[in-house]
């Protein structure tokens, strides 16, 4: 039997050419070149987390008592365990960027414009849905990020008003994290989440045949609800190339990439964690959300919070309202991005943004350096030639902690202000009332140091001068010289 | 062998024209009577689903006292790590069956429980006896050691549980994750 019988007998009964074939081979703009081959990655990246989230879900015990433990047993034990685990979270990496830079390109060409503003708005579903596979993802991850970031999700759901509370409970599956928590977020991530992902893909995909790919802008060229159409099957006809295999080429060129940029990652970088084990008891713990949501974690910390309830309640909201609306607040007109310069100045605002918060995020300014009182030494120019006094002094600032949140030469927290140089910055008594009575998002001291202690701060923070400011107001040197 | 079916030779379609059509009662009747049998259907298995799914809704109605340990675990005047057993677990909570809290005596029976979770977000607060404050490593939000707020992001001070004594143990009331609509 020749293969071509075989072929034939299938497609006598299956009938794929006769269905698939016009759909591989649907017409494209000849301008669809590099720029439209983000989509394809993205979805190939997707179908890769199934394959190894199958994978996983083999040896993965979806318990709170065992979690970890068959983590660590990936890592350490499985035979290539530890490279699932890497491709799994490299694979959501990358599949989160390639769909920013689809959508991203999707804006920046007019793509949502008429008449593919159901594309769009599926592909806003499909965003949202993916992040949501990237939040429970790290849940799954059960370790101490893992047990307090869902405690920092339920308190934001909590803040809602009416059903907050009620809302906390049931993601949790309890009025507290447990068992029942972890179970949920393993269900919503392998069955419900992926559920929903796949029937959305379909319907993206559908509407891409239907509506057909958007071809590359011209300026100039606008987008008119009455004539598009016609003009776009017109241009289609004349000018246009089957998707398999002309345009298929770039795809598979860049699906290629992507697969050995993951091979890549997972090799050189390994898996994500787990990160310490997640019993509550270990407090010393500093959670942290993985990098899709530090721009989240930095806007937490920045926000004035007279208006954090109101922004955690209406932005995500409002978000999504906006990016539902958007083919329909600007559904035609001019599709380039160099004539819509509004759109191009938003979008850099919002990357801008994003960037500066993730940025921020990872250097954590904001947060007190929990063992910096402890584990970093005070620089020795400021201890040399000192006077018993101002050393005392030295020794009250490391022990009350002060440097969790202020910064010598570089080492401590950088809530407060560095107190490098701080000698020439605040008078005695002024040291003194910020010491007492804090303020300016210090906690008042007044309370906890004896006068005796205050002096010596004061006389220690006294002496901490700039290089060039050698004498103070007595007119005798606080700078040693060398 | 059996004789094979020959579609050439079987009648077409077309030519055989319309069979025999219900009277439009009755199709109508059959509609409404398979519509009706499959509501009432998956009205009957939706119930019991639908209360499966809302059930988390029930163990959180009411908290319990829980004890942290006998009174001489924490000395007077100073604030102690406790750990309680939440009330309502499952075999496979392991670890997490576990909540830490800050338990601070003052003299004699006087207690005071904190909430380990900052009322910001949620991230567990750790204490400095040196400094006598609260710290959390998240945003930053200190607090003093009455709870009260400090600096930093958090809307209000520590939450704190209700405290008893039973039996020289000290007691919380608890089983729920403190939110800011709802203190544990």
């Amino acid at each position: 039997m020749n293969p071509k019988a075989i072929l034939d007998w299938f497609e006598a009964r299956l009938g794929l050419q006769a269905t698939l074939g016009p759909t591989l081979s649907h017409t494209v703009p000849q301008s669809a070149k590099w720029w439209y081959v983000f989509g394809s990655m993205t979805m190939l990246l997707f179908m890769t987390q199934i394959m190894t989230g199958i994978c996983l879900a083999l040896v993965y015990v979806p318990s709170a008592d065992e979690a970890f433990a068959s983590l660590e047993y990936l890592n350490y034990d499985q035979q290539m365990g530890w490279f699932l685990r890497a491709l799994h979270v490299w694979g959501s990496h990358l599949m989160i960027a390639m769909m920013t830079i689809h959508m991203i390109q999707v804006f920046l060409f007019g793509a949502f414009k008429y008449p593919r503003e159901l594309t769009w708005i599926v592909g806003v579903l499909l965003f949202f849905c993916t992040l949501g596979m990237g939040f429970t993802g790290q849940v799954l991850r059960w370790d101490q990020d893992a047990y307090w970031g869902m405690g920092v999700g339920m308190s934001m759901a909590g803040r809602l008003p009416v059903i907050g509370p009620g809302l906390v409970q049931f993601v949790l599956g309890g009025p507290i994290i447990g068992g029942e928590s972890l179970s949920r977020f393993f269900t919503l991530h392998v069955f419900v989440i992926p559920g929903s992902l796949i029937a959305l893909i379909g319907v993206h995909l559908l509407l891409v045949i239907k509506c057909g790919v958007n071809e590359h802008p011209t300026p100039g060229v606008l987008v008119d609800k009455a004539t598009y159409r016609e003009n776009y099957e017109r241009e289609v006809h004349k000018r246009g190339m089957p998707f398999f295999p002309n345009a298929a080429g770039r795809d598979m060129i860049a699906c290629g990439t992507t697969l050995t940029l993951l091979f890549v990652c997972a090799v050189l970088f390994g898996p994500a964690g787990p990160n310490g084990e997640p019993n509550p008891m270990l407090i010393d713990t500093a959670p942290r959300p993985d990098i899709w949501f530090q721009s989240l974690f930095a806007v937490l910390a920045l926000l004035p919070p007279y208006m954090e309830t109101f922004l955690i309640l209406t932005f995500p909201g409002l978000a999504i309202a906006v990016l539902f609306l958007l083919p329909f607040l600007s559904g035609d007109g001019e599709k380039h991005w160099r004539r819509r310069p509004i759109s191009v100045l938003l979008l850099s605002i919002l990357c801008i943004s994003l960037g500066s918060l993730t940025y921020l995020a990872y250097q954590a300014p904001w947060s007190p350096v929990m063992n910096a009182w402890r584990a970093m030494p005070t620089p020795v120019q400021y201890v040399k030639g000192r006077s018993p006094l101002q050393l005392q002094g030295a020794l009250i600032v490391q022990n009350k902690q002060c440097r969790n949140c202020h910064a010598l030469d570089g080492l401590g927290g950088r809530r407060g202000p560095a107190l490098d140089g701080v000698g020439g910055r605040l008078n005695g008594d002024q040291i003194i009332r910020q010491v007492i009575q804090g303020g300016g998002n210090m906690p008042a001291y007044g309370k906890h140091l004896s006068p005796a202690d205050t002096t010596a701060v004061a006389a220690f923070l006294l002496s901490l001068h700039n290089n060039w400011e050698h004498e103070d107001a007595a007119g005798y040197s606080t700078v040693p010289r060398n | 062998m059996p004789e094979r079916f020959d579609y050439r030779q079987a009648p077409d379609p077309a030519q055989l024209g319309p069979g025999p059509t219900p009277e439009p009662s009755r199709r109508g009747f059959l509609f409404w009577m398979g519509a009706t049998i499959n509501a009432i259907a998956a009205l009957l298995i939706s119930i019991p689903v639908i209360g499966y799914l809302l059930s988390p809704f029930k163990i959180g109605g009411s908290q319990q006292w829980v004890s942290l340990g006998k009174l001489s675990d924490f000395p007077e005047r100073q604030t102690r790590l406790g750990k309680y057993v939440n009330p309502f677990t499952t075999p496979w909570d392991g670890y997490t069956a576990n909540t830490p809290c800050w338990v601070k005596r003052e003299t004699g029976d006087t207690f005071t429980v904190f909430a380990i979770n900052c009322t910001h977000l949620g991230c567990p607060v750790r204490w400095f006896p040196e400094s006598s404050l609260f710290m959390c490593p998240c945003h930053g939000g200190v607090y003093y050691a009455d709870g009260s707020h400090a600096a930093g992001p958090p809307p209000r001070g520590l939450y704190t549980y209700e405290t008893r004594i039973r039996n020289g143990a000290l007691e919380v009331k608890a089983g729920r994750l403190p939110t800011l609509q709802q203190t544990p």
